[in-house]
């Protein structure tokens, strides 16, 4: 069930198409902001120049957690654009954020490590909704594995509605878009040091964005994942979803971590149970 | 029969260890006795498995019960009297209370029932029995064998503390061979008998350093325990009463719910109470005073996994009943509050109690659910939790007698500073939470055997919150030992052979169990799991390979450090533009310099204990109210 060649086309082609979503990202948030903005490549341009750079450290072992944040997060969009397990994917998406936190604490500077601290606060914040994400897939089609749930014909979104709005919620962190950007922000203005981000440099710096680009688009085929029985839905949803993270990005400053973290629980705990309950009962009982 | 006379090898081989271990005078005797039977213990468990395997549950014949069980009679009474005279003594009268209410109890059942109670065998092995003896004679001997040096040092360091090393290895040999007793025993009158000597031991373990602290955490554990034994008396006296002569473990699982739901349940309550559920909780972090090897070997290998086992026996018992559900429930929200607990505690001892409590909340929210997926995931919970707390325990110990504290904070930069032991903690923390290590395999195992389960998603919801708070806590403690600070000096110099083998035996357990765990399951788990339930609980083949890739990523990075690689400049941290030195100091005020210290986030606002453990002692006291309410009205009433 397990379908190596979708994987081995993520870890190709998902850069590439990650890169070109942060582009156009760039280039709305430059129009609502009133500004024209940059070519939708220019995060190639940028990246391309990180690679550019010396590689100027501030201990070596810092190097090897980038590299494993970059292989692990390949490896979690890989196995979920391959099919696999579900919940499996979501071990191996905190594996590979755990990398990245590791590397900014090994600097031990006062900048990364409060990164790092908030980083593992944001972690905490939003794990619970993607368990529960994952387990409300189950829920609706009977199966943890990604393939099945792509291939359903169950309309997931209309059995699960509520997961997905939790998810949503959450998805805001997991983009680290504002008002939840709190360990690392793309905005200027919203950042006085880099966060988690704060220690890496030249190319240790590119591949985080290029994890970020990998990231971006396993998040993404998580929300095909709710509208898998049509892949026209599924298309315009994820544009859609995308379009509503940029304008909530764009309109809301940065909050502090407690209101993440409770909020991000409280919709956890509310859509989880609430969602989860009904769907129980509705199959009499039966989970 | 050749099992049976390995069974009786292992319960008494530790003893005559022990006896030994009383008489020992040199330490050279004492090293070389110790190191001796840990082989011998470890390598008879394994035997037992090989001799045992693939035969299903074997059951004893051979053993008359009356001048065993006579024996264990009077050892029980000697006991209660050495309670009784040490409660005088220290004038703990509820210890006293507790301690004659239970005698009273077992004298009324021996002089009325005993006669009539008929038990086909006394002793038994199947392959639940057989990976807590796995357990048991390889964590429990390297946890043994550890002590050797730590102990040596620990007196070296505590001048003032009485040596009574003696003493203290008697007690931990009798520890393993009374496991050893209770998870081969089949007859629930020698069950307890063991019960109440791993009480004991424990007591006398947690006190050795006789401080007041000690004392007074000791007795804690003690009457907490002993109120435990009571209930578990009482279900003897129960069983003795119902007059349908049903004494044997066998018998119990069998005789249907309407005789064995009531003694399950008293039974549940002190397998609760041994393995530290809340409101009971509190003996196992008090018991944090004793050396470092007996928090190992308290938090692995025996005492609270005597508290799970008996719990994940019973289970057919609870399956699908309130009181299983009621007992699940004191699991699942112990394991949400000691998770969030974990996270306020800086001291790397109470992060290790509060985890071993809420790991053990987790496997009791399996027993109570029952089902056979569950019972599966309670097994994996159980291995693989005692491989890593033990490392965990074993390294922290190791490193408080070099850094001198037992603070997280403490630790910062351990990577350089000690940097074989800090691997070893790395590994145990990556043990306990990462993926593709056992802990997780366990816990995906428990996410999926509670949504199968009925009115399961309240315990999906509650495990994936406190996994999340998991993986808080043992990332700020795992980032801490990996910082790196250049400036610091290697401290670690040569560590004591014995901790070392301990240690790295342990390390290595951790990746080959996660490496054989689907044979480990095929082979040990599935078995019991068919005879018991009829069913069986597996990973698919794909998920398996998934996870051996991932663990063999992780084996293999850390080899790229042995790359050539280019040198690369070395820049200080940023530090809002202050000149810093590479080391981290900074000017302060008056030219003096300053260095910069860095600390953990503990919110304790949030998460601290004042806060939470009143919110689990009375919600699991209430829901053990509603265990004992719904048992009488099921058992009494209908």
């Amino acid at each position: 069930m397990i379908n190596l060649v979708w994987g081995l086309v993520f870890v190709l082609l998902a850069p590439a198409i990650g890169g070109l979503i942060a582009g156009i990202d760039r280039k709305i948030s430059a129009r609502m902001q009133g500004r024209l903005g940059p070519s939708i490549f220019q995060p190639f341009w940028d990246v391309g120049k990180l690679f550019e750079k010396e590689n100027a450290v501030v201990n070596e072992t810092q190097i090897f957690y980038a590299i494993c944040y970059v292989i692990f997060m390949a490896f979690t969009g890989a196995l979920f654009f391959a099919g696999g397990d579900l919940l499996l994917v979501v071990f191996a998406l905190t594996l590979a954020q755990i990398f990245l936190v590791l590397g900014a604490y090994s600097a031990n500077s006062p900048y990364s490590y409060i990164g790092a601290e908030r980083e593992l606060l944001q972690i905490m914040a939003y794990e619970p909704m993607v368990i529960l994400t994952a387990v409300g897939m189950y829920a609706a089609t009977k199966s943890f594995n990604v393939s099945d749930i792509a291939a359903t014909t169950t309309p997931v979104i209309l059995l699960i509605p509520g997961i997905f709005l939790g998810f949503l919620y959450v998805l805001t962190i997991k983009l680290r878009k504002s008002p939840f950007d709190i360990s690392m922000s793309h905005h200027a203005h919203q950042e006085i040091v880099k966060g988690v981000t704060t220690e890496f440099s030249g190319p240790s710096l590119g591949w985080i964005e290029i994890t970020h680009w990998y990231e971006t688009v396993f998040l993404l085929g998580f929300v095909w994942l709710f509208f898998g029985f049509s892949p026209v839905i599924a298309a315009i949803a994820v544009i859609v979803v995308y379009l509503f993270e940029l304008f909530i990005d764009n309109t809301n400053a940065r909050v502090k971590w407690q209101l993440a973290v409770k909020s991000s629980w409280a919709i956890a705990a509310v859509m989880g149970i609430l969602n989860l309950a009904a769907l129980y009962f509705l199959n009499g009982g039966i989970s | 029969m050749q099992f049976v006379q390995l069974l009786i090898f292992l319960i008494l081989f530790p003893l005559v260890t022990a006896l030994f271990m009383l008489v020992a005078k040199k330490e050279i005797e004492r090293t070389w006795i110790v190191k001796l039977s840990a082989v011998a213990v470890a390598l008879v468990t394994i035997w037992l498995l090989i001799t045992t395997f693939d035969k299903g549950a074997l059951y004893s014949p051979a053993i008359p019960a009356e001048p065993v069980g006579l024996v264990m009679f009077i050892l029980e009474m000697l006991i209660a009297v050495f309670i009784l005279y040490l409660g005088i003594r220290h004038r703990k009268y509820h210890v006293i209370a507790l301690i004659l209410v239970q005698s009273v109890m077992m004298i009324f059942y021996e002089l009325t029932y005993a006669q009539s109670a008929a038990v086909t065998s006394n002793l038994f092995v199947d392959e639940f029995s057989n990976i807590l003896a796995l357990i048991i004679g390889i964590i429990g001997s390297l946890i043994c064998v550890y002590s050797l040096g730590y102990m040596k040092h620990f007196h070296e360091h505590h001048a003032t503390i009485p040596d009574k090393r003696n003493i203290f290895f008697f007690v931990m040999f009798v520890f393993i061979s009374a496991m050893f007793g209770l998870v081969f025993a089949n007859n629930i009158l020698w069950v307890y008998f063991f019960w109440e000597v791993t009480t004991l031991c424990s007591f006398l373990l947690i006190g050795y350093t006789k401080t007041e602290e000690a004392t007074n955490n000791a007795f804690d554990a003690l009457w907490m325990n002993l109120l435990g034994g009571i209930a578990f008396a009482g279900a003897i006296l129960w069983l003795g009463m119902a007059g349908n002569s049903v004494m044997g473990l066998d018998q119990l699982l069998v005789s249907g719910k309407a005789i064995a739901l009531i003694p399950a349940a008293l039974i549940g309550f002190a397998g609760l109470v041994k393995a530290a559920q809340m409101p009971f909780s509190s003996w196992l972090v008090g018991a944090m005073v004793a050396p470092t090897p007996v928090s190992a070997l308290l938090h692995s290998s025996t005492m609270v996994k005597a508290g799970v086992y008996i719990l994940v026996r019973l289970a057919p018992v609870f399956h699908g009943t309130v009181t299983g559900y009621a007992l699940a429930f004191v699991g699942a929200f112990t394991f949400l509050i000691a998770s969030g607990i974990a996270i306020s505690k800086s001291n790397a001892k109470q992060v290790l109690a509060y985890s071993t409590i809420a790991n053990l909340g987790l496997i009791t929210a399996c027993a109570g659910i029952g089902t056979y997926e569950a019972i599966w995931a309670a097994i994996l919970l159980i291995v693989f939790h005692a491989i890593s707390k033990s490392l965990l325990f074993l390294a922290t110990g190791t490193v408080e007698h070099r850094i001198r504290s037992r603070e997280i904070d403490d630790m910062n930069g351990l990577i350089v500073r000690m940097p074989k032991i800090a691997a070893m903690m790395v590994i145990g923390i990556a043990g306990m939470f990462l993926a593709p290590f056992g802990m997780l395999i366990s816990k995906w195992a428990a996410i999926r055997a509670f949504i199968d389960a009925p009115f399961g998603f309240l315990f999906v919801v509650i495990l994936a919150f406190g996994s999340a708070m998991t993986v808080f806590f043992w990332a700020k403690w795992m980032g801490k030992l990996l910082t790196v600070t250049s400036d610091s000096k290697r401290i670690e110099g040569e560590v004591d052979r014995s901790e070392w083998a301990a240690l790295v035996s342990l390390a290595g357990l951790s990746f080959i169990t996660t490496l054989v765990f689907p044979l480990l399951s095929v082979k040990l788990l599935e078995p019991f799991l068919l005879e018991n339930y009829g069913q069986v609980a597996q990973l698919s083949q794909d998920n398996i390979i998934i996870m051996i890739l991932m663990l063999f990523l992780i084996l293999v990075l850390p080899l790229s450090i042995l790359l050539p690689q280019r040198k690369h400049r070395h820049l200080a941290p940023y530090m809002g533009g202050r000149t810093t030195t590479q080391d981290m100091r900074i000017s302060g005020s008056l030219g003096v310099q300053k260095k910069v210290v860095l600390s953990n986030y503990y919110l304790t606002r949030y998460f601290g204990e004042a806060r939470l453990r009143p919110i689990g002692v009375w919600l699991c006291s209430a829901l053990i109210g509603i265990m004992f309410i719904a048992t009488a009205f099921r058992g009494v009433i209908l």
